[in-house]
Protein backbone atom coordinates (compact mmCIF):
# COMPACT_ATOMS: atom_id res chain seq x y z
CA UNK A 1 0.00 0.00 0.00
CA UNK A 2 2.69 2.57 1.04
CA UNK A 3 4.34 1.74 -2.41
CA UNK A 4 1.49 3.22 -4.12
CA UNK A 5 1.16 6.29 -1.94
CA UNK A 6 4.61 6.53 -2.70
CA UNK A 7 4.54 6.58 -6.52
CA UNK A 8 1.31 8.76 -6.36
CA UNK A 9 3.10 11.28 -4.21
CA UNK A 10 6.40 11.44 -6.34
CA UNK A 11 4.78 11.42 -9.27
CA UNK A 12 2.42 14.41 -8.03
CA UNK A 13 5.11 16.64 -6.95
CA UNK A 14 7.10 15.77 -10.01
CA UNK A 15 4.50 17.37 -12.35
CA UNK A 16 5.73 20.43 -11.00
CA UNK A 17 8.65 19.80 -13.02
CA UNK A 18 6.82 18.21 -15.87
CA UNK A 19 4.85 21.80 -16.10
CA UNK A 20 8.34 23.78 -16.02
CA UNK A 21 9.85 21.64 -18.29
CA UNK A 22 6.82 21.88 -20.58
CA UNK A 23 6.71 25.72 -20.54
CA UNK A 24 10.42 25.98 -21.96
CA UNK A 25 10.19 23.36 -23.90
CA UNK A 26 7.07 23.03 -25.68
CA UNK A 27 5.56 26.76 -25.40
CA UNK A 28 8.58 28.93 -25.82
CA UNK A 29 9.99 25.78 -27.97
CA UNK A 30 13.44 26.04 -26.47
CA UNK A 31 15.13 23.05 -24.86
CA UNK A 32 16.58 24.85 -21.48
CA UNK A 33 19.45 22.66 -19.46
CA UNK A 34 19.13 25.13 -16.96
CA UNK A 35 16.79 22.39 -15.37
CA UNK A 36 19.33 20.40 -14.10
CA UNK A 37 20.71 23.37 -12.03
CA UNK A 38 17.37 25.25 -11.01
CA UNK A 39 15.85 21.81 -9.62
CA UNK A 40 19.18 21.20 -7.15
CA UNK A 41 19.04 25.13 -6.74
CA UNK A 42 15.58 24.88 -5.24
CA UNK A 43 16.16 21.70 -3.26
CA UNK A 44 19.15 23.34 -1.41
CA UNK A 45 17.87 26.38 -0.88
CA UNK A 46 14.63 24.61 0.56
CA UNK A 47 16.39 22.14 2.60
CA UNK A 48 18.96 24.89 4.55
CA UNK A 49 15.99 27.03 4.97
CA UNK A 50 14.20 23.83 6.32
CA UNK A 51 16.95 22.71 8.76
CA UNK A 52 16.88 26.34 10.13
CA UNK A 53 13.50 25.97 11.01
CA UNK A 54 12.09 28.09 7.75
CA UNK A 55 10.09 24.95 6.36
CA UNK A 56 7.36 27.45 4.57
CA UNK A 57 10.25 30.17 3.76
CA UNK A 58 12.03 27.76 2.29
CA UNK A 59 9.92 26.59 -0.36
CA UNK A 60 8.77 30.33 -1.68
CA UNK A 61 12.35 31.11 -1.42
CA UNK A 62 13.09 27.50 -3.67
CA UNK A 63 10.78 29.19 -6.18
CA UNK A 64 12.35 32.36 -6.49
CA UNK A 65 16.07 31.03 -6.54
CA UNK A 66 14.58 29.06 -9.85
CA UNK A 67 13.21 31.82 -11.24
CA UNK A 68 16.75 33.92 -10.32
CA UNK A 69 18.44 31.07 -12.08
CA UNK A 70 15.95 31.12 -15.32
CA UNK A 71 16.67 34.57 -15.27
CA UNK A 72 20.17 34.33 -16.00
CA UNK A 73 19.84 31.72 -18.88
CA UNK A 74 16.98 34.09 -20.66
CA UNK A 75 19.92 37.29 -19.86
CA UNK A 76 22.66 34.81 -21.49
CA UNK A 77 20.62 34.28 -24.61
CA UNK A 78 18.76 37.39 -25.15
CA UNK A 79 21.31 40.44 -24.27
CA UNK A 80 25.01 38.35 -24.77
CA UNK A 81 23.46 36.11 -27.81
CA UNK A 82 24.90 32.86 -26.77
CA UNK A 83 23.64 29.92 -28.42
CA UNK A 84 20.06 28.54 -25.63
CA UNK A 85 21.23 25.17 -25.30
CA UNK A 86 24.56 26.39 -24.23
CA UNK A 87 23.54 29.18 -22.21
CA UNK A 88 21.57 26.64 -19.97
CA UNK A 89 24.90 24.57 -20.03
CA UNK A 90 26.79 27.92 -18.73
CA UNK A 91 24.17 28.31 -16.06
CA UNK A 92 23.75 25.23 -14.63
CA UNK A 93 27.04 24.59 -14.66
CA UNK A 94 27.94 27.40 -12.84
CA UNK A 95 24.88 26.83 -10.52
CA UNK A 96 26.99 23.23 -9.18
CA UNK A 97 29.22 25.58 -6.92
CA UNK A 98 26.66 28.09 -6.10
CA UNK A 99 24.61 25.07 -4.95
CA UNK A 100 27.31 23.47 -2.85
CA UNK A 101 27.75 26.86 -1.09
CA UNK A 102 24.06 26.78 -0.05
CA UNK A 103 24.53 23.57 1.28
CA UNK A 104 27.51 25.00 3.60
CA UNK A 105 30.22 23.14 1.46
CA UNK A 106 28.65 19.75 1.76
CA UNK A 107 27.38 17.58 -0.63
CA UNK A 108 24.07 16.61 1.35
CA UNK A 109 21.92 17.98 4.06
CA UNK A 110 19.39 15.71 5.89
CA UNK A 111 16.36 17.15 7.64
CA UNK A 112 15.71 14.04 9.75
CA UNK A 113 13.99 15.54 13.05
CA UNK A 114 13.50 18.77 11.26
CA UNK A 115 10.91 20.62 10.76
CA UNK A 116 9.49 20.32 7.19
CA UNK A 117 5.86 20.95 5.24
CA UNK A 118 4.70 17.65 5.83
CA UNK A 119 5.82 17.45 9.50
CA UNK A 120 4.02 20.90 10.25
CA UNK A 121 1.05 19.20 8.36
CA UNK A 122 0.86 16.20 9.99
CA UNK A 123 1.02 18.03 13.42
CA UNK A 124 -2.19 19.68 12.43
CA UNK A 125 -3.80 16.39 11.93
CA UNK A 126 -2.53 14.04 14.36
CA UNK A 127 -4.79 11.16 13.81
CA UNK A 128 -4.68 10.94 10.33
CA UNK A 129 -2.55 8.39 8.13
CA UNK A 130 0.58 10.19 7.48
CA UNK A 131 1.06 8.91 4.11
CA UNK A 132 -2.17 10.23 3.00
CA UNK A 133 -1.47 13.58 4.09
CA UNK A 134 1.80 13.36 2.50
CA UNK A 135 -0.36 12.53 -0.74
CA UNK A 136 -2.78 15.41 0.25
CA UNK A 137 -0.02 17.87 -0.17
CA UNK A 138 1.35 16.84 -2.95
CA UNK A 139 -1.53 16.65 -4.70
CA UNK A 140 -2.19 20.40 -3.65
CA UNK A 141 0.97 21.44 -5.38
CA UNK A 142 0.26 19.36 -8.40
CA UNK A 143 -3.77 20.67 -8.54
CA UNK A 144 -2.45 24.83 -7.91
CA UNK A 145 0.57 24.77 -9.60
CA UNK A 146 -1.23 23.40 -12.79
CA UNK A 147 -3.86 25.63 -12.14
CA UNK A 148 -1.38 28.92 -11.84
CA UNK A 149 0.27 27.58 -15.29
CA UNK A 150 -3.59 27.12 -16.71
CA UNK A 151 -4.50 31.16 -15.71
CA UNK A 152 -0.75 32.27 -16.08
CA UNK A 153 -1.19 31.38 -19.93
CA UNK A 154 -4.83 32.82 -20.48
CA UNK A 155 -3.42 36.26 -19.69
CA UNK A 156 -2.02 38.42 -22.23
CA UNK A 157 1.64 38.07 -20.76
CA UNK A 158 0.30 34.50 -21.19
CA UNK A 159 -0.26 34.59 -24.60
CA UNK A 160 2.68 36.33 -25.32
CA UNK A 161 4.99 33.66 -23.81
CA UNK A 162 3.06 31.58 -26.42
CA UNK A 163 3.38 33.88 -29.43
CA UNK A 164 7.09 34.51 -28.87
CA UNK A 165 7.72 30.03 -28.95
CA UNK A 166 5.52 29.58 -32.19
CA UNK A 167 6.61 32.85 -34.20
CA UNK A 168 9.50 35.47 -33.04
CA UNK A 169 9.09 38.02 -35.95
CA UNK A 170 5.33 38.41 -35.41
CA UNK A 171 5.48 38.93 -31.70
CA UNK A 172 8.07 41.49 -32.36
CA UNK A 173 6.30 43.42 -35.02
CA UNK A 174 3.41 43.48 -32.55
CA UNK A 175 5.66 45.63 -30.77
CA UNK A 176 6.21 43.27 -27.87
CA UNK A 177 9.17 43.29 -26.10
CA UNK A 178 10.47 39.54 -27.26
CA UNK A 179 13.90 39.32 -24.64
CA UNK A 180 11.61 40.52 -21.97
CA UNK A 181 8.90 37.72 -22.78
CA UNK A 182 11.52 34.72 -22.72
CA UNK A 183 12.96 36.48 -19.63
CA UNK A 184 9.46 36.01 -17.88
CA UNK A 185 8.54 32.92 -19.17
CA UNK A 186 12.47 31.10 -18.53
CA UNK A 187 12.16 32.66 -15.05
CA UNK A 188 8.91 30.86 -14.52
CA UNK A 189 9.26 27.63 -16.03
CA UNK A 190 12.71 27.10 -13.30
CA UNK A 191 10.93 28.69 -10.92
CA UNK A 192 8.22 25.50 -11.14
CA UNK A 193 11.43 23.01 -11.56
CA UNK A 194 12.82 24.65 -8.44
CA UNK A 195 9.79 24.65 -6.87
CA UNK A 196 9.33 20.84 -7.20
CA UNK A 197 13.38 20.50 -5.90
CA UNK A 198 12.13 22.13 -2.77
CA UNK A 199 8.98 20.16 -2.17
CA UNK A 200 11.15 17.06 -2.80
CA UNK A 201 14.26 18.03 -0.92
CA UNK A 202 11.37 18.32 2.50
CA UNK A 203 9.72 15.20 1.41
CA UNK A 204 12.67 13.12 1.41
CA UNK A 205 14.03 14.77 4.32
CA UNK A 206 17.27 14.83 2.40
CA UNK A 207 18.73 17.03 -0.17
CA UNK A 208 21.66 16.01 -2.21
CA UNK A 209 24.23 17.45 -4.76
CA UNK A 210 23.95 15.39 -7.55
CA UNK A 211 19.92 15.07 -7.26
CA UNK A 212 19.46 17.22 -10.52
CA UNK A 213 21.58 15.04 -12.97
CA UNK A 214 19.37 13.89 -15.30
CA UNK A 215 16.13 15.63 -14.51
CA UNK A 216 15.97 17.25 -17.57
CA UNK A 217 15.31 13.74 -19.36
CA UNK A 218 12.64 12.80 -16.07
CA UNK A 219 10.93 15.91 -16.96
CA UNK A 220 10.60 15.52 -20.67
CA UNK A 221 9.97 12.23 -20.59
CA UNK A 222 6.41 12.80 -18.62
CA UNK A 223 5.92 15.44 -20.48
CA UNK A 224 5.92 12.93 -23.75
CA UNK A 225 4.07 10.53 -22.08
CA UNK A 226 1.34 12.86 -21.18
CA UNK A 227 1.10 14.33 -24.99
CA UNK A 228 0.60 10.40 -25.15
CA UNK A 229 -2.12 9.59 -23.16
CA UNK A 230 -4.01 13.14 -23.82
CA UNK A 231 -2.46 13.86 -27.04
CA UNK A 232 -1.03 17.16 -28.20
CA UNK A 233 -4.10 19.63 -27.56
CA UNK A 234 -4.24 23.12 -26.59
CA UNK A 235 -1.68 24.73 -23.54
CA UNK A 236 -4.38 23.78 -21.26
CA UNK A 237 -4.62 20.23 -22.14
CA UNK A 238 -0.33 20.50 -22.05
CA UNK A 239 -0.34 20.96 -18.82
CA UNK A 240 -2.34 18.66 -17.40
CA UNK A 241 -1.12 16.40 -19.31
CA UNK A 242 2.35 16.91 -18.20
CA UNK A 243 1.27 16.21 -14.55
CA UNK A 244 -0.43 13.01 -15.86
CA UNK A 245 2.59 12.56 -17.96
CA UNK A 246 4.85 12.59 -14.64
CA UNK A 247 1.73 10.19 -12.58
CA UNK A 248 2.19 8.11 -15.43
CA UNK A 249 6.28 8.38 -15.23
CA UNK A 250 6.46 7.72 -12.10
CA UNK A 251 3.85 4.72 -12.28
CA UNK A 252 6.31 2.74 -14.62
CA UNK A 253 9.03 3.13 -12.80
CA UNK A 254 7.93 1.72 -9.84
CA UNK A 255 6.52 -1.44 -11.36
CA UNK A 256 9.59 -1.56 -13.34
CA UNK A 257 12.10 -1.23 -10.12
CA UNK A 258 9.47 -3.33 -7.95
CA UNK A 259 9.53 -6.49 -10.08
CA UNK A 260 12.98 -5.98 -10.65
CA UNK A 261 12.95 -5.86 -14.03
CA UNK A 262 15.42 -3.33 -14.29
CA UNK A 263 18.21 -2.08 -11.62
CA UNK A 264 17.47 1.15 -10.32
CA UNK A 265 20.42 2.41 -12.06
CA UNK A 266 19.13 1.87 -15.61
CA UNK A 267 16.08 3.91 -15.08
CA UNK A 268 17.89 6.82 -16.65
CA UNK A 269 18.62 4.91 -19.86
CA UNK A 270 15.26 3.99 -19.96
CA UNK A 271 14.09 7.90 -19.71
CA UNK A 272 16.57 8.42 -22.29
CA UNK A 273 15.41 6.26 -24.70
CA UNK A 274 11.45 6.68 -24.05
CA UNK A 275 12.41 10.43 -25.03
CA UNK A 276 14.44 9.48 -28.08
CA UNK A 277 11.92 7.17 -29.37
CA UNK A 278 9.12 9.63 -28.68
CA UNK A 279 11.17 12.15 -30.41
CA UNK A 280 11.73 10.53 -33.26
CA UNK A 281 8.23 9.20 -34.54
CA UNK A 282 7.37 11.83 -36.91
CA UNK A 283 10.35 11.16 -38.94
CA UNK A 284 9.97 7.37 -38.70
CA UNK A 285 6.70 7.88 -39.72
CA UNK A 286 7.34 10.06 -43.01
CA UNK A 287 10.19 7.65 -43.94
CA UNK A 288 7.77 5.07 -43.64
CA UNK A 289 5.30 6.35 -45.36
CA UNK A 290 7.86 7.37 -48.51
CA UNK A 291 9.11 3.83 -48.03
CA UNK A 292 5.76 2.78 -49.06
CA UNK A 293 5.44 5.23 -51.82
CA UNK A 294 8.75 4.25 -53.21
CA UNK A 295 6.88 0.32 -53.14
CA UNK A 296 3.79 1.41 -53.82
CA UNK A 297 5.40 3.49 -57.26
CA UNK A 298 3.15 4.87 -59.78
CA UNK B 1 5.30 61.82 -41.61
CA UNK B 2 8.38 59.41 -42.69
CA UNK B 3 11.35 61.27 -43.41
CA UNK B 4 14.57 59.40 -43.83
CA UNK B 5 17.71 61.40 -44.07
CA UNK B 6 20.85 59.76 -46.20
CA UNK B 7 20.56 56.25 -44.99
CA UNK B 8 23.35 54.21 -45.88
CA UNK B 9 23.52 50.40 -45.12
CA UNK B 10 26.52 47.84 -45.98
CA UNK B 11 26.69 44.44 -45.65
CA UNK B 12 29.89 41.96 -45.45
CA UNK B 13 32.18 45.08 -44.39
CA UNK B 14 35.37 44.92 -45.22
CA UNK B 15 34.90 41.30 -46.96
CA UNK B 16 35.16 40.60 -50.76
CA UNK B 17 31.46 40.39 -50.57
CA UNK B 18 30.55 43.76 -49.56
CA UNK B 19 27.49 45.16 -50.64
CA UNK B 20 26.20 48.94 -50.41
CA UNK B 21 22.46 47.86 -49.42
CA UNK B 22 21.60 51.49 -49.44
CA UNK B 23 23.82 54.25 -50.67
CA UNK B 24 22.31 57.65 -49.12
CA UNK B 25 18.71 56.99 -49.39
CA UNK B 26 16.40 60.37 -48.84
CA UNK B 27 13.02 60.10 -49.17
CA UNK B 28 10.10 62.09 -47.19
CA UNK B 29 6.45 61.22 -47.18
CA UNK B 30 3.44 63.32 -46.22
CA UNK B 31 0.81 61.87 -44.15
CA UNK B 32 -1.66 60.32 -46.02
CA UNK B 33 0.47 59.52 -49.36
CA UNK B 34 0.75 55.93 -50.48
CA UNK B 35 3.73 55.17 -51.86
CA UNK B 36 4.61 52.41 -54.22
CA UNK B 37 8.15 51.20 -54.54
CA UNK B 38 9.64 49.43 -57.51
CA UNK B 39 12.79 47.91 -58.66
CA UNK B 40 14.88 45.04 -59.46
CA UNK B 41 15.94 42.45 -56.87
CA UNK B 42 18.57 43.68 -54.84
CA UNK B 43 17.98 47.15 -55.44
CA UNK B 44 17.03 48.02 -51.73
CA UNK B 45 13.62 48.17 -51.61
CA UNK B 46 13.25 45.51 -48.37
CA UNK B 47 16.93 46.87 -47.00
CA UNK B 48 15.12 50.48 -46.84
CA UNK B 49 11.99 48.73 -44.88
CA UNK B 50 13.77 47.10 -42.47
CA UNK B 51 15.99 50.20 -42.03
CA UNK B 52 13.09 51.96 -41.51
CA UNK B 53 11.06 49.14 -39.47
CA UNK B 54 14.66 48.34 -36.91
CA UNK B 55 15.43 45.02 -37.71
CA UNK B 56 19.15 46.37 -37.82
CA UNK B 57 20.71 49.68 -37.45
CA UNK B 58 22.07 52.24 -39.90
CA UNK B 59 25.69 52.92 -40.92
CA UNK B 60 25.02 56.02 -41.43
CA UNK B 61 21.78 59.09 -41.72
CA UNK B 62 18.70 59.30 -40.09
CA UNK B 63 14.66 57.83 -39.69
CA UNK B 64 12.47 60.11 -38.61
CA UNK B 65 9.06 59.26 -37.94
CA UNK B 66 6.08 61.75 -37.15
CA UNK B 67 9.30 64.20 -35.70
CA UNK B 68 10.44 62.14 -33.87
CA UNK B 69 14.16 60.42 -34.52
CA UNK B 70 13.95 56.71 -33.82
CA UNK B 71 17.63 56.14 -36.27
CA UNK B 72 18.72 54.24 -32.69
CA UNK B 73 15.23 52.92 -31.15
CA UNK B 74 15.00 48.87 -31.25
CA UNK B 75 12.60 47.23 -33.84
CA UNK B 76 9.55 46.42 -31.43
CA UNK B 77 9.39 49.94 -30.19
CA UNK B 78 8.88 50.97 -33.66
CA UNK B 79 6.30 48.68 -33.95
CA UNK B 80 4.07 50.14 -31.98
CA UNK B 81 3.60 52.65 -34.87
CA UNK B 82 4.59 51.27 -37.87
CA UNK B 83 2.32 47.87 -39.29
CA UNK B 84 4.47 45.74 -41.56
CA UNK B 85 2.84 42.56 -44.05
CA UNK B 86 5.93 40.41 -45.63
CA UNK B 87 5.68 38.81 -48.73
CA UNK B 88 5.92 35.16 -46.85
CA UNK B 89 2.18 34.59 -45.39
CA UNK B 90 3.70 32.67 -42.58
CA UNK B 91 5.53 35.80 -41.11
CA UNK B 92 3.07 37.41 -39.91
CA UNK B 93 0.96 35.13 -38.13
CA UNK B 94 1.84 32.74 -34.98
CA UNK B 95 0.22 29.47 -36.64
CA UNK B 96 -0.35 27.66 -32.95
CA UNK B 97 -2.47 30.33 -32.24
CA UNK B 98 -6.04 30.78 -33.13
CA UNK B 99 -7.38 33.58 -35.47
CA UNK B 100 -8.52 35.51 -32.56
CA UNK B 101 -5.35 35.10 -29.88
CA UNK B 102 -3.49 36.65 -32.91
CA UNK B 103 -5.81 39.23 -33.38
CA UNK B 104 -5.55 39.71 -29.26
CA UNK B 105 -2.02 40.33 -29.32
CA UNK B 106 -1.92 42.55 -31.77
CA UNK B 107 -4.32 44.67 -30.65
CA UNK B 108 -3.12 45.11 -27.49
CA UNK B 109 0.08 46.51 -28.37
CA UNK B 110 0.18 49.59 -26.18
CA UNK B 111 -2.53 49.58 -23.36
CA UNK B 112 -3.00 46.00 -22.04
CA UNK B 113 -1.96 45.04 -18.37
CA UNK B 114 0.40 41.76 -18.41
CA UNK B 115 -2.16 39.81 -16.14
CA UNK B 116 -5.72 40.99 -18.20
CA UNK B 117 -6.93 38.22 -19.84
CA UNK B 118 -6.11 38.00 -23.15
CA UNK B 119 -8.61 37.36 -25.29
CA UNK B 120 -12.22 39.42 -23.82
CA UNK B 121 -15.74 39.07 -25.22
CA UNK B 122 -15.58 42.80 -26.05
CA UNK B 123 -12.86 42.98 -28.37
CA UNK B 124 -13.98 39.43 -29.85
CA UNK B 125 -16.91 41.18 -30.62
CA UNK B 126 -14.66 43.80 -32.40
CA UNK B 127 -12.34 41.60 -34.12
CA UNK B 128 -15.53 39.48 -35.83
CA UNK B 129 -16.96 42.76 -37.27
CA UNK B 130 -13.68 43.84 -38.73
CA UNK B 131 -13.58 40.52 -40.22
CA UNK B 132 -16.91 40.57 -41.64
CA UNK B 133 -16.10 43.49 -43.36
CA UNK B 134 -13.28 41.87 -45.28
CA UNK B 135 -15.58 39.47 -46.46
CA UNK B 136 -13.51 36.59 -46.41
CA UNK B 137 -15.58 33.93 -44.42
CA UNK B 138 -13.22 34.27 -41.33
CA UNK B 139 -15.25 36.11 -38.74
CA UNK B 140 -17.04 32.38 -38.24
CA UNK B 141 -13.90 30.62 -37.90
CA UNK B 142 -12.34 32.74 -35.04
CA UNK B 143 -10.74 29.47 -32.81
CA UNK B 144 -9.30 28.37 -36.02
CA UNK B 145 -5.16 27.82 -35.61
CA UNK B 146 -4.29 30.65 -37.94
CA UNK B 147 -1.73 27.70 -38.90
CA UNK B 148 -4.39 25.48 -40.88
CA UNK B 149 -5.52 28.57 -43.36
CA UNK B 150 -4.37 29.48 -46.53
CA UNK B 151 -1.93 32.00 -47.74
CA UNK B 152 -3.92 34.45 -48.54
CA UNK B 153 -6.37 34.44 -45.94
CA UNK B 154 -3.13 34.21 -43.72
CA UNK B 155 -2.16 37.56 -45.21
CA UNK B 156 -5.91 39.09 -44.33
CA UNK B 157 -5.59 38.25 -40.87
CA UNK B 158 -1.88 39.64 -40.78
CA UNK B 159 -3.14 42.60 -42.83
CA UNK B 160 -6.23 43.04 -39.99
CA UNK B 161 -3.37 42.80 -37.24
CA UNK B 162 -1.46 45.61 -38.96
CA UNK B 163 -4.20 48.08 -38.59
CA UNK B 164 -6.20 47.09 -35.75
CA UNK B 165 -4.62 49.47 -33.83
CA UNK B 166 -3.96 52.61 -37.05
CA UNK B 167 -0.07 52.58 -37.25
CA UNK B 168 1.35 55.81 -38.17
CA UNK B 169 2.82 54.03 -41.26
CA UNK B 170 1.74 50.86 -42.84
CA UNK B 171 4.67 49.29 -44.76
CA UNK B 172 3.67 46.30 -47.87
CA UNK B 173 6.68 44.20 -48.64
CA UNK B 174 4.94 42.30 -51.82
CA UNK B 175 2.33 41.25 -49.55
CA UNK B 176 0.33 39.82 -52.78
CA UNK B 177 3.04 38.13 -54.31
CA UNK B 178 2.71 34.61 -53.07
CA UNK B 179 -0.60 34.50 -54.04
CA UNK B 180 -2.56 33.47 -56.95
CA UNK B 181 -3.90 36.11 -59.37
CA UNK B 182 -7.43 36.13 -58.34
CA UNK B 183 -6.79 36.38 -54.35
CA UNK B 184 -3.85 38.79 -55.09
CA UNK B 185 -6.75 41.21 -56.55
CA UNK B 186 -8.87 40.83 -53.24
CA UNK B 187 -5.86 41.67 -50.95
CA UNK B 188 -4.97 44.80 -53.23
CA UNK B 189 -8.84 45.85 -52.79
CA UNK B 190 -8.95 45.07 -49.13
CA UNK B 191 -5.67 47.19 -48.72
CA UNK B 192 -6.71 50.22 -50.79
CA UNK B 193 -10.48 50.12 -48.59
CA UNK B 194 -8.12 50.41 -45.35
CA UNK B 195 -5.50 52.97 -46.62
CA UNK B 196 -8.24 55.23 -47.96
CA UNK B 197 -10.91 54.83 -45.29
CA UNK B 198 -8.12 55.42 -42.25
CA UNK B 199 -6.39 58.06 -44.72
CA UNK B 200 -3.00 55.61 -43.74
CA UNK B 201 0.62 57.12 -44.86
CA UNK B 202 1.73 53.73 -47.14
CA UNK B 203 4.56 52.49 -48.44
CA UNK B 204 4.32 49.03 -51.11
CA UNK B 205 6.64 47.21 -52.90
CA UNK B 206 5.59 45.38 -55.87
CA UNK B 207 6.76 43.69 -58.67
CA UNK B 208 3.89 44.38 -60.59
CA UNK B 209 4.88 47.89 -62.70
CA UNK B 210 1.33 48.27 -63.53
CA UNK B 211 0.26 48.19 -59.61
CA UNK B 212 2.72 50.09 -58.96
CA UNK B 213 0.93 52.89 -61.25
CA UNK B 214 -2.16 52.36 -60.56
CA UNK B 215 -2.42 52.53 -57.01
CA UNK B 216 -1.22 55.00 -54.56
CA UNK B 217 -0.36 58.32 -55.11
CA UNK B 218 3.78 58.42 -55.72
CA UNK B 219 5.77 55.72 -56.76
CA UNK B 220 9.59 55.37 -56.31
CA UNK B 221 11.97 53.42 -58.62
CA UNK B 222 15.18 52.43 -56.97
CA UNK B 223 18.36 50.74 -57.97
CA UNK B 224 21.68 49.57 -56.64
CA UNK B 225 20.64 51.40 -53.36
CA UNK B 226 19.41 54.65 -54.75
CA UNK B 227 16.19 56.14 -55.42
CA UNK B 228 16.57 56.93 -59.27
CA UNK B 229 12.86 57.78 -59.83
CA UNK B 230 10.63 59.58 -58.00
CA UNK B 231 7.20 60.42 -59.48
CA UNK B 232 3.71 61.95 -58.54
CA UNK B 233 0.71 64.05 -59.60
CA UNK B 234 0.08 64.87 -63.41
CA UNK B 235 3.51 63.24 -64.38
CA UNK B 236 2.48 59.97 -62.85
CA UNK B 237 -0.48 60.50 -63.88
CA UNK B 238 0.34 60.72 -67.52
CA UNK B 239 2.41 57.29 -67.13
CA UNK B 240 2.73 54.04 -69.31
CA UNK B 241 4.36 50.95 -68.23
CA UNK B 242 6.35 51.36 -71.16
CA UNK B 243 7.46 54.50 -70.13
CA UNK B 244 8.35 53.93 -67.00
CA UNK B 245 10.71 51.22 -68.15
CA UNK B 246 12.25 53.19 -70.26
CA UNK B 247 12.77 55.55 -67.66
CA UNK B 248 14.39 52.60 -65.89
CA UNK B 249 17.17 51.69 -68.48
CA UNK B 250 18.15 55.42 -68.75
CA UNK B 251 18.37 56.44 -65.55
CA UNK B 252 20.14 52.58 -64.89
CA UNK B 253 21.67 52.45 -67.69
CA UNK B 254 20.11 48.21 -67.93
CA UNK B 255 17.34 46.80 -69.35
CA UNK B 256 15.03 45.16 -67.18
CA UNK B 257 16.10 41.76 -67.00
CA UNK B 258 14.29 40.42 -64.84
CA UNK B 259 12.41 37.46 -65.55
CA UNK B 260 10.03 37.93 -62.67
CA UNK B 261 9.48 41.95 -63.64
CA UNK B 262 8.89 40.72 -67.61
CA UNK B 263 6.23 37.86 -65.90
CA UNK B 264 4.45 40.45 -64.08
CA UNK B 265 4.10 43.05 -67.21
CA UNK B 266 2.74 39.69 -69.80
CA UNK B 267 0.28 39.05 -66.90
CA UNK B 268 -0.90 42.14 -66.45
CA UNK B 269 -1.40 42.97 -70.17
Amino acid sequence: MSFIFGTLQLGLIYGLLAVGIYISFRVLNIPDLTAEGSFTFGLAVSSVMAAGGHSWLGILCAALAGAAAGAVTALLQTRLKIHPVLAGILTMSGLYSINMYVMGERANVTLIGCDTIFTWFAGLFPSADKNVLKLIIAAAAAVIGAALAILFFRTHLGLCVRAAGDNETMVRASSINVDRVKLIALAVSNAYIALCGGIIAQYQSFADINSGVGILVVGLASVIIGEVIVGRRGVTAGVISAVAGSLAYRIIIALATRYTLLPAYMLKLISAVIVAAALSVPAIKQSISLYKTKRGGV
Amino acid sequence: MLKIESAVKTFFKGTPNEHTALDHVSLSLENGEFVTLVGSNGAGKSTLFNAICGSFMLDGGAVMLDGKDITYQPDYRRAADIGRVFQDPMKGTAPNLTIEENLALAYSRKKKHAFSLAVNKRDIAYFRERLAAMDMGLEDRMKTKVGLLSGGQRQVVTLLMCTLNMPKLLLLDEHTAALDPQTSDKIMKITNDIVKENNLTTMMITHNLNAALRTGTRTVMMDSGKVILDISGSERDGMTLNDLLEMYSQKSDKQFDNDRMLLTKDRSE
